[in-house]
């Protein structure tokens, strides 16, 4: 059964680590739901967070693989154990007048901020977990939007 | 004092010095010139100028194999680099240890499709162990210093530098790193011992197990250890193409070849056994068969230094990462250390049970009164087998017959492509075998398909007096390919028919020696010709167009059902 799994990976931060790190999933006809890189506080290594749609076992065979790269230092499947998992989300409204009460609404109950207005606009921002984020979205969807962005998850366990 | 400056490709060859390197393949270009200039004021280390970039891998990888040392290759960027694809994904397959130079374009007009650029740092990503593109001469020494490293640890397989221009011609200091720091890389070596000692139990427990040997257990020079295993616990050995030579075939014991074109009983016995035991092998799918019914009954343990390799195709009771020396060897201290008890009528009962199944065995049958393949095959084996040689195969029937027939006591003298299946791997694959042993007799069966695809160095080995036998088994079509047309395809034999130009007059051309054999009583003479002549030698064994190779279990079928013959369905 595929399931979605969020794969945590400690890179050596140089050029082509990356690219050999998703060539991994390409290879073997994966789509990468997610994807989000940066360097650690030590700059000389990178975290790679991906999630992805794939059966247990083959999750268990690209962490084999991945681990078999050379500047790949430490693969963790976070979904095998609990995990904090979070994400940014910005969304730019362009509500009509009457809508715009109900907008900032939304925006309390759902904790997301208003960190952009213009004299059309309202830019929202979640960071929060997959279920928050879903709701925000259903609730803002009659309104429309303008445009949408998501940062892709990071996470860690929390042990 | 300021420190003496180097160039690049100074640094280049004393990095090669350093490793111990004495002898490459290469062929040389625009961005490497500073290379070749270096290479001509010096004379430690020996350039083999090829005829083509895909045989300087191959014969670097047939260096290797025999020697047990990485094989060195130089070529120079875009086409050079890209003629190499082949040659490194075959050595990754197979796992055996090269370290590959490419030249690149200046650093500075990477990127900009500067003529001859290829980005082979790229192309090469998913077919080798690790690559880099040198950016700084100050790097060189230490990637060097990694590549062998890499190379050559853990599950060995090629390793890809890519080195544009100007750092060939810029200049640093040089001292070769001592050792190698690579946080990302700590190959397991030890297998745990919480394993070993369950595996032993089961090993020490089983009414019927068997072994299955593989390349792993060649290159981890683990083949002394896995006999003395097999004989305290008695048990019968099989073995993966990749894995000839790891347990002497001579013995009893020996099962011989499993898988689709392997022996009967050696199929039989995996799918009876109560455990296998397998060391070293990836449980490619020509050894499985359906993987969904192999070893459906049995519990399995695997050794294997590639985690990867460890339940992903065949799921494993007992997982031991580690190298099978290593491993081997504790099981053998393990077992030494106190008196233990196997059941020997049990094992005696298992043995005789596979002695019944040996009686099956493919009869050869040749369609006509041509010369018979299988024959000069069996021939070529009898007669050559006193001089120790060194056997290179292609790919294809004659490739299956040599599998089947040669027998080999002593690993790292079957040289063949496996995982890849590389037509055009034999020939420069023996030429790097003859450089590695200049007093081996060295021989490439060939098929006249596949000779033709790197037929080109004769040439090399006129040149460098390199020695290869080429036998061509030249049955006037790809033969395997043919095999399977007249088998699944009722006989329509698209684009399977396969014409070649005169071998011997061929050979003439190149200065080599050319012998036409039509006959089996002119099998023998020939090869005494052959091995008395001071250069590479053609022969050209004019044999039956539509033998077949048996036994055959069919892919997708499970290993028991084994085609012994034309008219059989299935036994
Ligand atoms: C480079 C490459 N191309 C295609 C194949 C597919 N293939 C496998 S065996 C074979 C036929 C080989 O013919 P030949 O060398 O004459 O050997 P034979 O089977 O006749 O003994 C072919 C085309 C391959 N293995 N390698
Ligand atoms: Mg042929």
């Amino acid at each position: 059964m595929s399931t979605l799994h969020t794969i945590s990976i400690l890179v050596t931060n140089e050029a082509g680590v990356l690219s050999r790190v998703v060539d991994l999933f390409s290879g073997r006809g994966y789509n990468i739901e997610s994807l989000t890189v940066a360097p650690t506080i030590d700059r000389n290594y990178s975290k790679i967070t991906i999630t992805t749609v794939a059966t247990q076992e083959a999750i268990e065979q690209i962490c084999k693989q991945l681990h078999r790269l050379i500047p790949v230092l430490k693969v963790s499947d976070l979904s095998v154990n609990e995990a904090i998992e979070r994400e940014i989300v910005m969304i730019k409204i362009q509500p009509k007048d009457e809508d715009a009460d109900k907008i900032l609404r939304i925006a309390e109950v759902t904790g997301a901020k208003v960190i952009d207005i213009t004299d059309k606009t309202y830019t929202l921002q979640i960071v929060d977990d997959e279920k928050q984020i879903q709701a925000l979205i259903e609730l803002i969807k009659p309104y429309g939007y303008k445009d949408f962005v998501r940062s892709g998850k990071v996470a860690l366990s929390r042990s | 004092m300021a420190k003496e400056m180097f160039t690049g490709a100074q640094i280049f060859l004393k990095s090669l010095e350093a490793e111990g390197v004495d002898e490459i393949f290469g062929y040389p270009g625009g961005v490497i010139l500073n290379i070749y200039e270096a290479l001509y004021n010096q004379d430690k280390i020996k350039h083999y100028l090829v005829r083509h970039e895909q045989a300087a891998i191959h014969a670097a990888e047939g260096y290797a194999r025999v020697s047990g040392r990485p094989g060195v290759a130089l070529v120079t960027s875009g086409p050079g680099a890209c003629n190499t694809v082949t040659g490194i994904a075959n050595a990754y397959y197979d796992g055996y240890p090269l370290v590959v130079f490419t030249g690149q374009v200046s650093t500075e007009q990477i990127g900009n499709d500067a003529f001859q650029e290829a980005d082979i740092v790229g192309i090469t990503r998913s077919c080798c162990k690790h690559n880099y593109l040198v950016k700084d001469v100050k790097d060189l020494a230490r990637i060097i210093k990694e590549a062998f490293y890499i190379a050559t640890t853990g599950k060995p397989g090629p390793v890809v530098i890519d080195m544009p221009k100007d750092v060939l011609t810029a200049k640093a200091a040089f001292e070769y790193p001592k050792e190698v720091k690579l946080v990302g890389y700590n190959p397991t070596y030890k297998g745990h011992p919480l394993q070993i000692s369950k595996a032993l139990k089961l090993l020490r427990e089983a009414q019927r197990p068997v072994i299955i040997s593989g390349g792993g257990v060649l290159q981890a020079g683990a083949h002394q250890e896995l006999t003395k295993l097999a004989q305290l616990l008695e048990m019968p050995v099989a073995h993966t193409l990749m894995g000839k030579g790891t347990y002497p075939e001579s013995s009893l014991q020996s099962l011989g070849m499993l898988g689709m074109h392997g022996n009967y009983w050696a199929n039989f016995a995996v799918v009876h056994a109560d455990v296998i035991f397998a060391v070293g092998t990836r449980f490619n799918d020509r050894i499985t068969g359906c993987l969904k019914r192999f070893a459906r009954d049995s519990q399995v343990i695997h050794v294997d230094i590639d985690p990867c390799s460890i339940s992903k195709n065949v799921k494993v009771d007992i997982p031991i990462v580690g190298d099978a020396k290593n491993v081997l060897s504790a099981m053998i201290k393990e077992l030494s250390s106190k008196p233990f008890t196997i059941d020997h009528e049990a094992k005696e009962k298992w043995l005789k049970q596979i002695d019944e199944w040996k009686q099956k065995r493919a009869i050869p049958e040749c369609p006509s009164d041509k010369l018979s393949a299988v024959k000069v095959i069996e021939t070529i084996y009898e007669y050559t087998k006193a001089f120790k040689p060194i056997v290179c195969t292609e790919v294809g029937q004659h490739q299956m017959w040599c599998a089947q027939m040669f027998k080999f006591d002593e690993p790292r003298r079957f040289i063949t492509s496996g995982g890849l299946g590389t037509m055009g791997f034999g020939f420069p694959a023996a030429m790097g075998a003859a450089v590695a042993d200049k007093n081996a007799l060295v021989l490439n069966i060939a098929g006249d398909g596949s000779i033709q695809m790197n037929i080109q160095e004769l040439a090399t080995c006129m040149d460098y007096g390199l020695k290869v036998i080429n036998c061509v088994i030249n049955n006037g079509y790809l033969g395997m390919v043919r095999q399977w047309q007249e088998k699944l395809f009722n006989k329509h034999y698209s684009e399977t028919k396969i014409s070649a130009p005169d071998f011997v007059k061929l050979a003439q051309a190149y200065g080599a020696k050319g012998i036409r054999v039509e006959k089996e009583e002119d099998i023998i003479p020939a090869l005494k010709e052959a091995m008395e002549s001071n250069c590479s030698v053609f022969i050209d064994f004019v044999v039956e167009n539509f033998e077949m190779v048996y036994p055959w279990v069919l892919a997708g079928q499970p290993l028991n059902k084994v085609l012994l013959s034309n008219d059989q369905k299935v036994c």
